[in-house]
């Protein structure tokens, strides 16, 4: 994952990336991997600043799906902070680029979560729902979305 | 451009220097 030269701009431009490794930081990787619960490796944490964590990866990932996860933990994020608008152009981003990723339905969704939060406006919800009965229809995100199709 | 992530080791160091960045906490068994 690590070495494409997509995921080194994506990570050196929006995070600080910190690794802990099994054996070369054993101590570390006991005392954090006990406070974050992490039981498996690769695990890649997305934190706030104050440490608070907004999504995880567990285990390899092809590039494009593992670059489509760190839009959706940032997207994730702006939504934690209340920054609906920015959430929502940032999930737009992960369905825009990766469409046919796993992370897709899941900004689809909370696309339209974040425009409603934004606006107030329940069409934003209703949007949600009817865009999932021509994309993604078999997701778990479209059986979550069904209750706004109407 | 970099061609290869800058890792740190410090989680404190790195959440009080994040700013508005987020902090990417990798737990690896990589080759290293």
């Amino acid at each position: 994952m690590y070495p494409d030269p997509r995921v080194v701009a994506l990570v050196t431009e929006h995070f600080v990336p910190v690794r802990v490794h099994v054996k070369q930081n054993r101590d570390e990787f006991q005392r954090l991997g006990a406070q974050y619960n992490a039981q498996w490796t690769p695990a890649v944490l997305i934190l706030d600043r104050d440490g608070t964590e907004r999504h995880r990866i567990e285990g390899f990932l092809p590039v494009e799906d593992f670059l489509s996860q760190l839009d959706l933990g940032m997207a994730k994020a702006a939504f934690a902070r209340k920054d609906y608008r920015r959430a929502e152009q940032l999930y737009q981003d992960v369905l825009n680029r990766y469409p046919s990723t796993d992370a897709a339905p899941e900004a689809q969704y909370w696309a339209g979560v974040s425009r409603y939060r934004a606006t107030n406006d329940p069409a934003a919800l209703k949007a949600v729902g009817q865009a999932f009965q021509t994309r993604f229809q078999d997701s778990q995100w479209a059986k979550k979305a069904s209750i706004w199709k109407s | 451009m970099a061609h290869e992530i800058p890792w740190h080791h410090d989680l404190d160091a790195a959440l009080a220097s994040a700013g508005d960045k987020l902090v990417l906490l990798d737990f690896s068994a990589a080759p290293m």
